[in-house]
Protein backbone atom coordinates (compact mmCIF):
# COMPACT_ATOMS: atom_id res chain seq x y z
CA UNK A 1 0.00 0.00 0.00
CA UNK A 2 2.80 2.41 0.85
CA UNK A 3 4.28 1.40 -2.47
CA UNK A 4 1.08 2.61 -4.11
CA UNK A 5 1.34 5.97 -2.36
CA UNK A 6 4.99 6.29 -3.32
CA UNK A 7 4.08 5.71 -6.96
CA UNK A 8 1.27 8.30 -6.79
CA UNK A 9 3.63 10.80 -5.19
CA UNK A 10 6.32 10.28 -7.81
CA UNK A 11 3.74 10.46 -10.58
CA UNK A 12 2.21 13.69 -9.35
CA UNK A 13 5.40 15.51 -8.54
CA UNK A 14 7.59 14.48 -11.43
CA UNK A 15 6.94 11.56 -13.75
CA UNK A 16 3.42 12.55 -14.71
CA UNK A 17 3.48 16.21 -13.64
CA UNK A 18 0.43 18.07 -14.93
CA UNK A 19 2.50 20.78 -16.55
CA UNK A 20 5.79 19.19 -17.45
CA UNK A 21 4.59 15.74 -18.50
CA UNK A 22 0.89 15.94 -19.32
CA UNK A 23 1.14 19.54 -20.58
CA UNK A 24 -2.40 20.20 -19.33
CA UNK A 25 -3.89 23.32 -17.82
CA UNK A 26 -1.64 25.64 -19.78
CA UNK A 27 -4.29 28.33 -20.22
CA UNK A 28 -4.57 29.34 -16.55
CA UNK A 29 -0.88 28.59 -16.15
CA UNK A 30 0.35 31.12 -18.66
CA UNK A 31 -2.18 33.71 -17.58
CA UNK A 32 -1.19 33.92 -13.94
CA UNK A 33 2.50 33.10 -13.70
CA UNK A 34 3.83 36.64 -14.03
CA UNK A 35 5.03 36.36 -10.46
CA UNK A 36 5.87 33.45 -8.20
CA UNK A 37 3.24 34.59 -5.69
CA UNK A 38 0.45 34.43 -8.24
CA UNK A 39 1.64 30.98 -9.27
CA UNK A 40 1.53 29.84 -5.66
CA UNK A 41 -1.99 31.20 -5.17
CA UNK A 42 -3.30 29.54 -8.30
CA UNK A 43 -1.56 26.30 -7.38
CA UNK A 44 -3.09 26.20 -3.91
CA UNK A 45 -6.59 26.91 -5.17
CA UNK A 46 -6.24 24.23 -7.84
CA UNK A 47 -4.97 21.71 -5.28
CA UNK A 48 -8.05 22.20 -3.12
CA UNK A 49 -10.33 21.59 -6.09
CA UNK A 50 -8.29 18.55 -7.21
CA UNK A 51 -8.56 16.91 -3.79
CA UNK A 52 -12.28 17.68 -3.51
CA UNK A 53 -13.07 16.42 -7.00
CA UNK A 54 -11.02 13.30 -6.29
CA UNK A 55 -13.13 12.70 -3.18
CA UNK A 56 -16.54 13.16 -4.79
CA UNK A 57 -15.84 11.44 -8.07
CA UNK A 58 -14.33 8.37 -6.45
CA UNK A 59 -17.24 8.26 -4.01
CA UNK A 60 -19.72 8.34 -6.87
CA UNK A 61 -17.80 6.11 -9.24
CA UNK A 62 -20.10 3.19 -8.45
CA UNK A 63 -23.22 4.85 -9.79
CA UNK A 64 -21.90 6.88 -12.71
CA UNK A 65 -22.03 4.99 -15.99
CA UNK A 66 -19.37 5.38 -18.66
CA UNK A 67 -21.88 6.82 -21.13
CA UNK A 68 -22.71 9.91 -19.10
CA UNK A 69 -19.54 10.24 -17.06
CA UNK A 70 -18.08 13.31 -18.81
CA UNK A 71 -21.05 15.65 -18.28
CA UNK A 72 -21.41 14.45 -14.70
CA UNK A 73 -17.71 15.06 -13.98
CA UNK A 74 -17.88 18.53 -15.52
CA UNK A 75 -20.96 19.28 -13.45
CA UNK A 76 -19.31 18.15 -10.22
CA UNK A 77 -16.15 20.16 -10.89
CA UNK A 78 -18.09 23.28 -11.86
CA UNK A 79 -20.25 23.08 -8.72
CA UNK A 80 -17.18 22.58 -6.54
CA UNK A 81 -15.34 25.54 -8.03
CA UNK A 82 -18.39 27.79 -7.74
CA UNK A 83 -18.96 26.80 -4.11
CA UNK A 84 -15.29 27.38 -3.27
CA UNK A 85 -15.46 30.76 -4.99
CA UNK A 86 -18.61 31.84 -3.16
CA UNK A 87 -17.54 30.71 0.28
CA UNK A 88 -14.10 32.28 -0.07
CA UNK A 89 -15.69 35.53 -1.15
CA UNK A 90 -17.96 35.49 1.87
CA UNK A 91 -15.72 34.20 4.62
CA UNK A 92 -12.08 34.64 3.66
CA UNK A 93 -12.52 37.80 1.71
CA UNK A 94 -8.95 39.09 1.86
CA UNK A 95 -7.59 35.91 0.34
CA UNK A 96 -10.38 35.98 -2.22
CA UNK A 97 -9.34 39.44 -3.32
CA UNK A 98 -5.94 38.02 -4.23
CA UNK A 99 -7.04 34.62 -5.56
CA UNK A 100 -10.49 35.62 -6.77
CA UNK A 101 -9.27 36.22 -10.24
CA UNK A 102 -7.87 32.70 -10.55
CA UNK A 103 -10.66 30.64 -9.10
CA UNK A 104 -13.06 30.77 -12.07
CA UNK A 105 -10.06 29.90 -14.24
CA UNK A 106 -9.80 26.55 -12.45
CA UNK A 107 -12.89 25.34 -14.31
CA UNK A 108 -10.99 25.79 -17.55
CA UNK A 109 -8.18 23.61 -16.26
CA UNK A 110 -8.65 20.33 -18.08
CA UNK A 111 -6.12 18.69 -15.76
CA UNK A 112 -8.90 18.35 -13.18
CA UNK A 113 -11.22 16.59 -15.60
CA UNK A 114 -8.20 14.56 -16.69
CA UNK A 115 -7.54 13.30 -13.17
CA UNK A 116 -11.25 12.62 -12.64
CA UNK A 117 -11.38 10.55 -15.80
CA UNK A 118 -8.10 8.68 -15.57
CA UNK A 119 -7.70 8.24 -11.82
CA UNK A 120 -10.55 9.11 -9.51
CA UNK A 121 -13.18 7.22 -11.50
CA UNK A 122 -11.34 3.92 -11.08
CA UNK A 123 -9.62 4.16 -7.70
CA UNK A 124 -10.53 4.19 -4.01
CA UNK A 125 -11.45 7.37 -2.18
CA UNK A 126 -8.19 7.61 -0.22
CA UNK A 127 -6.04 6.97 -3.27
CA UNK A 128 -7.98 9.50 -5.33
CA UNK A 129 -7.69 12.22 -2.73
CA UNK A 130 -4.00 11.51 -2.33
CA UNK A 131 -3.57 11.59 -6.09
CA UNK A 132 -5.38 14.94 -6.20
CA UNK A 133 -3.10 16.29 -3.49
CA UNK A 134 0.08 15.12 -5.20
CA UNK A 135 -1.03 16.30 -8.63
CA UNK A 136 -1.92 19.64 -7.06
CA UNK A 137 1.43 19.95 -5.32
CA UNK A 138 3.17 19.07 -8.57
CA UNK A 139 1.11 21.68 -10.40
CA UNK A 140 1.89 24.26 -7.71
CA UNK A 141 5.57 23.43 -7.99
CA UNK A 142 5.48 23.97 -11.75
CA UNK A 143 3.56 27.24 -11.41
CA UNK A 144 5.87 28.64 -8.74
CA UNK A 145 8.93 27.63 -10.75
CA UNK A 146 7.59 29.24 -13.93
CA UNK A 147 6.44 32.32 -12.01
CA UNK A 148 9.80 32.63 -10.24
CA UNK A 149 11.80 32.43 -13.47
CA UNK A 150 9.56 34.98 -15.18
CA UNK A 151 9.56 37.27 -12.16
CA UNK A 152 13.33 37.22 -11.72
CA UNK A 153 14.01 37.79 -15.41
CA UNK A 154 11.13 40.18 -15.92
CA UNK A 155 11.14 42.39 -12.86
CA UNK A 156 14.18 41.38 -10.81
CA UNK A 157 12.14 40.40 -7.76
CA UNK A 158 10.99 37.15 -6.21
CA UNK A 159 7.74 36.50 -4.36
CA UNK A 160 6.68 40.14 -4.60
CA UNK A 161 3.45 40.79 -2.65
CA UNK A 162 3.59 37.39 -0.98
CA UNK A 163 2.37 39.07 2.21
CA UNK A 164 -0.97 39.77 0.55
CA UNK A 165 -1.42 36.07 -0.07
CA UNK A 166 0.15 34.47 2.97
CA UNK A 167 -0.06 37.12 5.65
CA UNK A 168 2.45 39.49 7.23
CA UNK A 169 5.20 36.99 7.97
CA UNK A 170 5.70 36.42 4.26
CA UNK A 171 7.38 39.83 4.00
CA UNK A 172 10.66 38.04 4.65
CA UNK A 173 10.45 36.00 1.45
CA UNK A 174 9.73 39.06 -0.69
CA UNK A 175 13.10 39.58 -2.30
CA UNK A 176 14.45 42.20 -4.63
CA UNK A 177 17.22 40.32 -6.36
CA UNK A 178 18.36 42.97 -8.81
CA UNK A 179 18.28 46.55 -7.56
CA UNK A 180 17.29 49.22 -10.06
CA UNK A 181 16.40 46.59 -12.62
CA UNK A 182 14.79 48.14 -15.66
CA UNK A 183 12.63 45.13 -16.37
CA UNK A 184 12.37 42.71 -19.25
CA UNK A 185 8.82 43.22 -20.42
CA UNK A 186 8.68 40.33 -22.89
CA UNK A 187 9.10 37.76 -20.12
CA UNK A 188 6.20 39.18 -18.11
CA UNK A 189 3.84 39.28 -21.08
CA UNK A 190 2.22 36.04 -22.33
CA UNK A 191 4.89 35.31 -25.01
CA UNK A 192 7.45 35.17 -22.23
CA UNK A 193 5.28 32.59 -20.50
CA UNK A 194 5.41 30.37 -23.59
CA UNK A 195 9.16 30.83 -23.95
CA UNK A 196 9.98 30.06 -20.33
CA UNK A 197 7.58 27.10 -20.33
CA UNK A 198 9.34 25.74 -23.41
CA UNK A 199 12.75 26.05 -21.81
CA UNK A 200 11.54 24.41 -18.60
CA UNK A 201 10.01 21.54 -20.61
CA UNK A 202 13.28 21.05 -22.44
CA UNK A 203 15.23 21.13 -19.18
CA UNK A 204 13.03 18.46 -17.67
CA UNK A 205 13.46 16.23 -20.71
CA UNK A 206 17.20 16.74 -20.57
CA UNK A 207 17.31 15.97 -16.86
CA UNK A 208 15.15 12.86 -17.32
CA UNK A 209 17.41 11.62 -20.07
CA UNK A 210 20.53 12.21 -18.01
CA UNK A 211 18.97 10.31 -15.12
CA UNK A 212 17.95 7.43 -17.37
CA UNK A 213 21.41 7.30 -18.88
CA UNK A 214 23.04 7.24 -15.49
CA UNK A 215 20.70 4.45 -14.40
CA UNK A 216 21.52 2.53 -17.54
CA UNK A 217 25.19 3.11 -16.96
CA UNK A 218 25.13 1.74 -13.43
CA UNK A 219 22.96 -1.17 -14.52
CA UNK A 220 25.48 -2.49 -16.97
CA UNK A 221 28.65 -1.39 -15.30
CA UNK A 222 30.88 -3.19 -17.73
CA UNK A 223 29.93 -0.79 -20.50
CA UNK A 224 30.05 2.31 -18.31
CA UNK A 225 32.00 4.21 -20.91
CA UNK A 226 28.98 4.32 -23.14
CA UNK A 227 29.32 7.08 -25.72
CA UNK A 228 26.66 9.69 -25.12
CA UNK A 229 24.97 11.21 -28.07
CA UNK A 230 25.29 14.93 -28.13
CA UNK A 231 22.01 16.71 -27.60
CA UNK B 1 -15.24 1.21 -17.68
CA UNK B 2 -14.94 0.31 -14.03
CA UNK B 3 -16.34 -3.14 -13.35
CA UNK B 4 -17.24 -5.96 -15.69
CA UNK B 5 -20.15 -6.98 -13.45
CA UNK B 6 -22.34 -4.07 -14.42
CA UNK B 7 -26.06 -4.61 -13.85
CA UNK B 8 -28.10 -4.49 -17.04
CA UNK B 9 -30.49 -1.76 -15.87
CA UNK B 10 -27.58 0.64 -16.12
CA UNK B 11 -27.48 0.25 -19.86
CA UNK B 12 -31.01 1.58 -20.20
CA UNK B 13 -31.67 5.11 -21.34
CA UNK B 14 -33.89 5.59 -18.32
CA UNK B 15 -31.06 5.12 -15.85
CA UNK B 16 -28.76 7.41 -17.77
CA UNK B 17 -31.39 10.12 -18.03
CA UNK B 18 -32.19 9.78 -14.36
CA UNK B 19 -28.50 10.03 -13.51
CA UNK B 20 -27.96 13.18 -15.56
CA UNK B 21 -31.20 14.75 -14.39
CA UNK B 22 -30.50 13.82 -10.79
CA UNK B 23 -27.03 15.30 -10.84
CA UNK B 24 -28.25 18.47 -12.52
CA UNK B 25 -30.96 18.90 -9.91
CA UNK B 26 -28.52 18.21 -7.12
CA UNK B 27 -26.02 20.67 -8.58
CA UNK B 28 -28.66 23.36 -8.91
CA UNK B 29 -29.85 22.77 -5.36
CA UNK B 30 -26.29 22.98 -4.03
CA UNK B 31 -25.59 26.20 -5.88
CA UNK B 32 -28.84 27.76 -4.70
CA UNK B 33 -28.04 26.76 -1.13
CA UNK B 34 -24.52 28.11 -1.49
CA UNK B 35 -25.81 31.36 -2.88
CA UNK B 36 -28.32 31.80 -0.07
CA UNK B 37 -25.71 31.00 2.55
CA UNK B 38 -23.12 33.43 1.22
CA UNK B 39 -25.17 36.24 -0.33
CA UNK B 40 -25.54 38.54 2.64
CA UNK B 41 -21.94 38.01 3.73
CA UNK B 42 -20.65 38.80 0.25
CA UNK B 43 -22.74 41.99 0.14
CA UNK B 44 -21.41 42.97 3.53
CA UNK B 45 -17.82 42.39 2.37
CA UNK B 46 -18.39 44.45 -0.75
CA UNK B 47 -19.83 47.24 1.37
CA UNK B 48 -16.76 47.13 3.59
CA UNK B 49 -14.51 47.25 0.52
CA UNK B 50 -16.34 50.27 -0.83
CA UNK B 51 -16.23 52.02 2.52
CA UNK B 52 -12.53 51.26 2.84
CA UNK B 53 -11.74 52.85 -0.51
CA UNK B 54 -13.98 55.83 0.28
CA UNK B 55 -12.19 56.33 3.57
CA UNK B 56 -8.88 56.44 1.73
CA UNK B 57 -9.95 59.36 -0.43
CA UNK B 58 -12.07 61.31 2.07
CA UNK B 59 -10.38 62.10 5.39
CA UNK B 60 -12.60 61.47 8.40
CA UNK B 61 -12.63 65.11 9.57
CA UNK B 62 -14.62 66.07 6.49
CA UNK B 63 -17.86 64.40 7.46
CA UNK B 64 -19.95 63.20 10.35
CA UNK B 65 -22.42 61.21 8.27
CA UNK B 66 -22.48 57.74 6.80
CA UNK B 67 -20.70 57.92 3.47
CA UNK B 68 -22.76 55.11 2.02
CA UNK B 69 -26.07 56.70 2.93
CA UNK B 70 -28.06 58.37 0.19
CA UNK B 71 -25.57 58.31 -2.63
CA UNK B 72 -26.40 60.70 -5.42
CA UNK B 73 -27.21 59.25 -8.80
CA UNK B 74 -26.27 61.59 -11.59
CA UNK B 75 -25.82 61.43 -15.36
CA UNK B 76 -22.23 61.80 -16.46
CA UNK B 77 -21.18 63.45 -19.70
CA UNK B 78 -21.54 60.21 -21.62
CA UNK B 79 -25.09 59.81 -20.34
CA UNK B 80 -24.21 56.90 -18.07
CA UNK B 81 -25.44 56.90 -14.53
CA UNK B 82 -22.78 57.74 -11.97
CA UNK B 83 -22.99 57.19 -8.23
CA UNK B 84 -21.52 59.97 -6.11
CA UNK B 85 -20.91 59.32 -2.42
CA UNK B 86 -21.15 62.35 -0.21
CA UNK B 87 -19.70 63.21 3.16
CA UNK B 88 -21.92 65.61 5.08
CA UNK B 89 -21.12 67.80 8.01
CA UNK B 90 -24.42 68.90 9.42
CA UNK B 91 -26.48 69.61 6.34
CA UNK B 92 -23.58 70.68 4.21
CA UNK B 93 -21.90 68.56 1.55
CA UNK B 94 -18.26 68.77 2.53
CA UNK B 95 -16.63 66.06 0.47
CA UNK B 96 -17.56 63.91 -2.47
CA UNK B 97 -16.16 60.77 -4.01
CA UNK B 98 -16.95 59.00 -7.22
CA UNK B 99 -15.40 56.64 -9.68
CA UNK B 100 -13.49 57.92 -12.70
CA UNK B 101 -12.22 55.72 -15.49
CA UNK B 102 -9.14 56.12 -17.65
CA UNK B 103 -8.16 54.16 -20.74
CA UNK B 104 -4.80 52.65 -19.85
CA UNK B 105 -2.36 50.53 -21.78
CA UNK B 106 -4.33 47.36 -21.08
CA UNK B 107 -7.94 48.40 -20.72
CA UNK B 108 -9.77 50.44 -18.15
CA UNK B 109 -8.16 51.90 -15.07
CA UNK B 110 -10.84 52.44 -12.45
CA UNK B 111 -10.04 55.11 -9.90
CA UNK B 112 -11.90 56.59 -6.97
CA UNK B 113 -11.58 60.34 -6.73
CA UNK B 114 -12.35 62.33 -3.60
CA UNK B 115 -12.75 66.11 -3.71
CA UNK B 116 -13.83 68.73 -1.21
CA UNK B 117 -16.53 71.33 -1.79
CA UNK B 118 -14.00 73.71 -3.33
CA UNK B 119 -13.07 71.20 -5.99
CA UNK B 120 -9.68 70.31 -4.54
CA UNK B 121 -8.51 66.72 -4.70
CA UNK B 122 -8.59 65.05 -1.29
CA UNK B 123 -7.26 61.78 -2.56
CA UNK B 124 -7.18 59.36 -5.46
CA UNK B 125 -6.81 55.58 -5.34
CA UNK B 126 -6.77 52.89 -7.97
CA UNK B 127 -9.66 50.45 -7.65
CA UNK B 128 -8.70 48.13 -10.46
CA UNK B 129 -6.45 48.03 -13.49
CA UNK B 130 -4.76 45.58 -15.82
CA UNK B 131 -1.56 47.51 -16.48
CA UNK B 132 1.76 45.76 -16.89
CA UNK B 133 3.16 44.54 -13.56
CA UNK B 134 6.39 46.30 -12.71
CA UNK B 135 5.78 49.16 -15.12
CA UNK B 136 2.28 50.58 -15.07
CA UNK B 137 1.33 49.33 -11.63
CA UNK B 138 3.25 52.12 -9.89
CA UNK B 139 -0.07 53.97 -9.86
CA UNK B 140 -1.09 51.73 -6.94
CA UNK B 141 -0.51 53.17 -3.49
CA UNK B 142 1.11 49.86 -2.47
CA UNK B 143 3.78 50.30 -5.14
CA UNK B 144 4.63 53.96 -4.75
CA UNK B 145 3.64 57.46 -3.75
CA UNK B 146 2.96 58.72 -7.25
CA UNK B 147 -0.81 58.73 -6.79
CA UNK B 148 -0.41 61.10 -3.83
CA UNK B 149 0.96 63.82 -6.11
CA UNK B 150 -2.63 64.73 -7.00
CA UNK B 151 -3.58 65.67 -3.44
CA UNK B 152 -4.71 69.28 -2.97
CA UNK B 153 -4.68 70.03 -6.68
CA UNK B 154 -7.64 71.66 -8.33
CA UNK B 155 -8.51 73.29 -11.62
CA UNK B 156 -7.79 76.64 -9.99
CA UNK B 157 -4.29 76.01 -8.69
CA UNK B 158 -3.18 73.89 -11.63
CA UNK B 159 -3.58 75.02 -15.22
CA UNK B 160 -4.93 72.85 -17.98
CA UNK B 161 -1.45 72.65 -19.46
CA UNK B 162 -0.06 71.47 -16.12
CA UNK B 163 -2.62 68.65 -16.04
CA UNK B 164 -0.39 66.49 -18.21
CA UNK B 165 2.58 64.23 -17.68
CA UNK B 166 5.98 65.91 -17.99
CA UNK B 167 6.56 64.41 -21.41
CA UNK B 168 3.49 66.29 -22.66
CA UNK B 169 4.53 69.53 -20.99
CA UNK B 170 2.68 69.07 -17.71
CA UNK B 171 3.75 68.60 -14.13
CA UNK B 172 3.24 64.90 -13.42
CA UNK B 173 6.03 62.33 -13.54
CA UNK B 174 5.71 59.53 -16.02
CA UNK B 175 7.30 56.16 -15.27
CA UNK B 176 10.29 54.87 -17.17
CA UNK B 177 8.88 52.50 -19.75
CA UNK B 178 5.28 53.47 -19.10
CA UNK B 179 3.81 56.77 -20.20
CA UNK B 180 0.37 55.66 -21.31
CA UNK B 181 -0.68 54.59 -17.82
CA UNK B 182 0.10 57.85 -15.95
CA UNK B 183 -1.21 59.84 -18.89
CA UNK B 184 -4.54 58.00 -18.64
CA UNK B 185 -4.72 58.57 -14.88
CA UNK B 186 -3.96 62.29 -15.18
CA UNK B 187 -6.56 62.65 -17.89
CA UNK B 188 -9.20 60.76 -15.90
CA UNK B 189 -8.66 62.89 -12.80
CA UNK B 190 -8.67 66.09 -14.81
CA UNK B 191 -11.94 65.20 -16.49
CA UNK B 192 -13.31 64.23 -13.07
CA UNK B 193 -12.57 67.73 -11.79
CA UNK B 194 -14.01 69.29 -14.94
CA UNK B 195 -17.14 67.25 -14.33
CA UNK B 196 -17.27 68.53 -10.77
CA UNK B 197 -17.04 72.17 -11.93
CA UNK B 198 -19.77 71.64 -14.51
CA UNK B 199 -22.18 70.00 -12.08
CA UNK B 200 -21.12 71.78 -8.93
CA UNK B 201 -24.55 73.04 -7.89
CA UNK B 202 -26.20 69.73 -8.30
CA UNK B 203 -23.40 67.83 -6.57
CA UNK B 204 -23.22 70.15 -3.59
CA UNK B 205 -26.95 70.25 -3.09
CA UNK B 206 -27.58 68.70 0.32
CA UNK B 207 -29.63 65.52 0.18
CA UNK B 208 -33.22 65.75 1.23
CA UNK B 209 -33.53 63.99 4.54
CA UNK B 210 -36.41 61.62 5.24
CA UNK B 211 -37.22 60.94 1.60
CA UNK B 212 -36.71 57.82 -0.33
CA UNK B 213 -35.91 59.53 -3.59
CA UNK B 214 -32.24 60.35 -3.64
CA UNK B 215 -31.82 61.01 -7.32
CA UNK B 216 -32.29 64.69 -7.88
CA UNK B 217 -32.93 65.40 -11.49
CA UNK B 218 -31.31 68.37 -13.13
CA UNK B 219 -34.60 70.20 -13.68
CA UNK B 220 -35.75 69.99 -10.10
CA UNK B 221 -32.72 71.63 -8.57
CA UNK B 222 -33.58 72.74 -5.09
CA UNK B 223 -32.78 76.27 -3.92
CA UNK B 224 -29.19 76.59 -2.84
CA UNK B 225 -29.21 76.94 0.91
CA UNK B 226 -25.63 76.35 1.77
CA UNK B 227 -22.95 78.92 1.43
CA UNK B 228 -19.51 77.69 0.54
CA UNK B 229 -16.75 79.13 2.57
Amino acid sequence: MSNEYRRITKDGLWDNNIVFAQALGLCPLLAVTGTATNGLGMGMATTVVLVASGLFISLLRGIITPQVRIPVFVLIIAVLVTLVDMSMNAWIHDLHKVLGLFIPLIVTNCAILGRAESFASRNTVMNSMFDGLMMGVGFTFALVLLGAVREILGSGTLFANAAQLLGGWAKIIELTLIDDYRGFLLIILPPGGFLVLGFLHASKRLLDRRLAERKQATADAQTSEMPLESS
Amino acid sequence: MTTPLEPTYRQGVGYQALLLGGFSTLATALLVAGNIATKSDIQERQREDLLRSLNQVIPAEYYDSDLLQQPLSIQDDQGDSLTVYRGLEGMQVNALAWEVVGQGYAGEIRLILGVNAKGEVLGVRVLSHAETPGLGDKIEIEKGNWILSFNDLSLKNTTTQQWHVKKDGGQFDQFSGATITPRAVVKAIHSGLTFFEAHKDELLNPPVINTKSVSLSKQASLPEETSHE
